[in-house]
């Protein structure tokens, strides 16, 4: 090094820097690479802007992209700001890269920012609305393409499909036996514990039998069931016809001239539309089962008592009002998982989407339809 | 060309159940040629890509790759070994829940110490080197066409600087002019980077168009080695029938031509 340099700054990471009169020469040994890129550029950054700059990369070991890139910015930002920048003893290799990196810098493009606005708030508020409204309006036309295609089945039975009616029966009803029958046992179980508790303040234990009769048998049998057929049939049918519909397996159909709502939706509907009031039932007398059993244990009341107590004291219009909901229960869960396996696009993203979106919206709507009937027979008063 | 080898596999063995795959496969890779694997379907080319990289263990045999014994190596030699390669999947592969340009980031976020803002303007760069617009950065993998999919999944290969690329098909179910303006892209970024690339295809124009050397994969081991001229004097009756068929002659004349 020349005795007269007058050295402002000693190796940082590889990088000496020495100053001569208006020009800085920079030294780079080792490597330049993304490992130290950050320091470099700090000491990069460090050579006041007013100075030419000469940049010797012979020793320089391994170059990378990240490396060539903060030199060829280097260079450019500093020539803007009219001092000159020199890039000297480049290998061959190293040279490439750089004219590489040069050729390759992207041009910023800025995206204008939408501003929030009363104007833009509004428009997203309509169109929530009117999406929401689309989808209702979607519901209700699948609804009549379901029972269109029901009544054609019935005109023409040739174009059932039998075999696949009893597989979906299969896999929506007898598969869901028995976990629809231990929750609604489990349900049994606490409500006769929590009633027994609170009953007991009073002296009134023997009402638990009404409170777990009418509880069960109007309200939580059917409805605990739907949600949790919700949860496990309408998934399963937006995953079965939305990887169809994403494998083009649903317009390979349309173009062999079968019908997708005739071979599809007709028989998945239909099978939840006869099992869930099985289902319903089932988990009627599980949730009575548990209940017996439990204020058995915790009350005294034998099963004998629990028997006159609920002929007595229950009407069988509790059970009528419970079990008339599955079938509405069923076509909602049925009409929302078809749906929404229509509305798969071509890509693995839109199935997970559309499938966690049916399980929510088929619960909603049940929940909504269960709330409609309370209404509806409160002011029938049954 | 240097003669340096970068990666060599020996007595390969790979068997699924009954099925034999690979038996005494020997390969060598030398740095920064492009390396084409051809063979019929079924012959286990990704198997040997996936065996290399390391996503599948074979059954025997000895993998080094940059002088790392693959299969023997420990965590942390590993994870030093994939920092010097990338693997670009036939589909891109890309993260569906991150944009093009936070895809491209991943790689770089292992590195302590590494300013994000420079971390995004090096992805920028990164991700117009494979000829991507600068907006391509803000989308999401299902908004680009399997094309630019393609070039993203490329550009996060490359977002280290690797020394070695593997590349799966990267020009199926690309329509001509793209698969055309890719293998122009493959062959720019090997030299002007000095990559060595390990290329898995079905394409013979890319065979002809940017392949150093070719390897094709038959009888559960590499056939043959060599350069294109090379494999249109192989006897062999698949080889022939694959270099010397109708679409092999078009790919040639083409080839000629340009």
């Amino acid at each position: 090094m020349n005795a007269a340099c007058q050295r402002i700054m000693t190796q940082t990471s590889g990088i000496q820097i020495d100053s001569d009169g208006d020009t800085t020469h920079v030294t780079l040994s080792e490597g330049l690479t993304i490992r130290n890129i950050t320091e470099s550029r700090e000491a990069l950054a460090r050579i006041p802007p007013s100075q030419h700059v000469t940049i010797d990369l012979g020793q320089v070991d391994r170059l990378d992209t990240a490396g060539a890139w903060l030199l060829t910015t280097f260079q450019k930002d500093r020539q803007d700001q009219g001092s000159q920048v020199r890039i000297t003893n480049a290998s061959v290799e190293a040279q490439s890269l750089l004219t590489t990196t040069a050729d390759a810098l992207p041009v910023r493009e800025d995206v204008p920012a939408s501003p929030t606005t009363l104007k833009s708030v509004l428009e997203t508020v309509g169109k929530a609305t009117s999406n929401g409204v689309g989808f209702i309006l979607a519901l209700t036309g699948f609804l009549g393409i379901f029972l269109s295609r029901l009544a054609r089945a019935m005109r023409h039975p040739q174009d059932f499909r039998l075999t696949a009616l009893v597989h979906h029966c299969q896999e929506v009803g007898l598969k869901a036996v028995p976990i629809v029958a231990l929750m609604a046992f489990l349900i049994g179980v606490v409500l006769a514990f929590q009633g027994a508790s609170q009953l007991r303040q009073f002296g009134a234990e023997v009402f638990v039998v009404d409170l777990i009769a009418i509880s069960i048998l109007r309200e939580l049998g059917i409805l605990l069931t739907s949600i949790i057929v919700a949860g496990r049939t309408a998934s399963a049918f937006t995953a079965a016809i939305g990887s169809m519909k994403m494998r083009e397996e649903i317009d390979a159909m349309r173009t062999l001239g079968l019908d997708p709502a005739m071979v599809l939706f007709v028989p998945r509907i239909l099978a939840l539309l006869l099992m869930l009031p099985i289902l319903g039932l089932i988990a009627n007398i599980a949730g009575l089962f548990g209940g017996a059993l439990m204020a058995w244990i915790e009350l005294g009341i034998s099963p004998a008592m629990f028997q006159t107590r609920l002929v007595e004291g229950t009407d069988v219009n509790h059970v009528m009002v419970g079990l008339v909901k599955a079938p509405v229960f069923a076509l909602l869960i049925g009409v929302v998982g078809c749906h929404a396996g229509m509305q798969v696009k071509s890509n693995a993203e839109s199935l997970g989407r559309m499938t966690s979106s049916s399980v929510v919206t088929a619960i909603f709507a049940v929940i909504v339809a269960d709330a409609l009937f309370s209404i509806f027979f409160a002011s029938l008063g049954i | 060309m240097t003669t340096d080898t970068v990666i060599s596999v020996r007595g390969l063995r790979n068997q699924f159940g009954t099925h034999v795959v690979h038996q005494d496969l020997d390969l060598d890779v030398y740095r920064g040629e492009i390396l084409g694997v051809v063979g019929g379907s079924g012959t286990g080319k990704s198997v040997l890509l996936r065996s290399i990289t390391g996503l599948q263990k074979p059954t025997a045999g000895q993998i080094d790759v940059l002088g790392t014994n693959v299969l023997g190596a420990d965590e942390d030699t590993r994870a030093a070994l994939e920092a010097r390669w990338g693997v670009m999947f036939q589909d891109g592969a890309l993260f569906s829940s991150l944009t093009v340009r936070e895809n491209v980031e991943v790689p770089m976020r292992a590195i302590d110490g590494l300013d994000p803002v420079i971390r995004r303007d090096l992805a920028d760069l990164k991700i117009s080197m494979v000829g991507l617009p600068y907006l391509a950065g803000d989308k999401y993998p299902s908004e680009l066409s399997g094309g630019m999919r393609k070039r993203a999944g490329l550009a996060r290969a490359l977002a280290l600087d690797p020394e070695i690329v593997f590349l799966d098909e990267p020009t199926a179910g690309l329509d001509p002019i793209g698969a055309s303006a890719f293998d122009t892209l493959i062959r720019g970024l090997s030299r002007s980077l000095g990559l060595t690339v390990f290329l898995v295809t079905h394409d013979l124009d890319t065979l002809h168009a940017v392949c150093d050397r070719i390897a094709v994969l038959a009888e559960k081991r590499v056939l043959v080695t060599g350069t294109m001229q090379d494999m249109l004097k192989v006897e062999h009756p698949w080889v022939r029938e694959y270099f010397h068929g109708p679409r092999a002659r078009a790919a040639l004349d083409a080839s000629t031509d340009a």
